[in-house]
């Protein structure tokens, strides 16, 4: 029973955890997320950050963090990646992203598009020689 | 001396695939994913906390690197689950299942407690099966 009990427990961890793994874009708050786990937010908080290593809040700046770089890398704008990922302004998303990162966004933005058309002017430059050899990459 | 390992790789047998499983269902990034021409390409992932590690997910196709029987082979034995390809670590087992399960990645054990510590495998989208071990136990 106690087992049970305990799964149960962690399911709804989980599924608070999905939440903001989908729905990171939206404007979304601390009591949103911990009633997708039907918990008290002190509790939910405890059990989260027990859990994963991060307080809810911690993590939800991650996946949007995370999630930017991913946008910025296909080439959206600041403003446009600021609003996709949660954001009210561009200014706050800037802040977010070089106190987490250590850089501007847009700073990253022009890293990763140096690094694509690195990769498509030549992409054996990012694969080891021994591969690229085994492959028939290198003749 | 050898100081680090930079890149491993895991065979799998579809690159479409095997990216939304380790990047949509483990949570793995995308480091590198570079066409090489004629349907090949390069594709390599990182695990969340180890963006320095490129996991190469390798195709097993007929071409330089491998012949038609090997590939008849390689598959065979990849389907059939013969590989353990690698030992990932996290903070909770207990939620990374629940997550993981929750996902629709097969479990062919769900979290155990042994002598070693907890563990549980699973299988990614070709075969491949991993031991999921938590970081302290």
């Amino acid at each position: 029973m106690e087992q049970y009990e305990k799964i149960y427990l962690y399911q709804r961890i989980v599924r608070a955890k999905l939440f903001m793994d989908h729905h990171y874009a939206d404007p979304i708050d601390l009591t949103n997320i911990a009633d997708q786990a039907h918990f008290s937010k002190f509790h939910f908080i405890r059990l989260f950050t027990s859990i994963y290593g991060k307080t809810p809040n911690h993590y939800l700046i991650k996946i949007r963090m995370d999630n930017a770089k991913i946008l910025l890398a296909k080439g959206y704008s600041v403003l446009e990646t600021s609003l996709m990922v949660g954001f009210d302004s561009p200014t706050s998303f800037t802040a977010m992203f070089k106190k987490m990162t250590g850089q501007p966004p847009s700073t990253f933005q022009k890293e990763q598009e140096i690094k694509r058309k690195a990769i498509q002017a030549n992409p054996l430059l990012f694969v080891p020689n021994c591969f690229a050899e085994t492959h028939g990459w290198i003749k | 001396m050898i100081s680090r390992i930079t890149h491993t790789c895991i065979y799998v047998l579809n690159q479409d695939s095997a990216y939304d499983f380790y990047v949509n269902k483990l949570g793995f990034k995308v480091h590198t994913d570079a066409p090489m021409g004629e349907g090949a390409r390069w594709l390599t992932v990182t695990p969340p906390d180890q963006p320095e590690l490129e996991i190469t997910l390798f195709l097993v196709a007929e071409g330089a690197m491998f012949d038609k029987e090997t590939v008849q082979t390689m598959t065979g034995l990849i389907k059939k689950g013969t590989f353990g390809a690698a030992v990932f670590t996290c903070q909770d087992i207990l939620a990374t299942y629940e997550e993981l399960k929750s996902k629709g990645v097969i479990f062919k054990k769900q979290p155990t407690q042994e002598f070693y510590g907890y563990e549980a495998l699973f299988l990614d989208d070709s075969g491949n099966w991993f031991s999921l071990a938590q970081m302290d136990a």
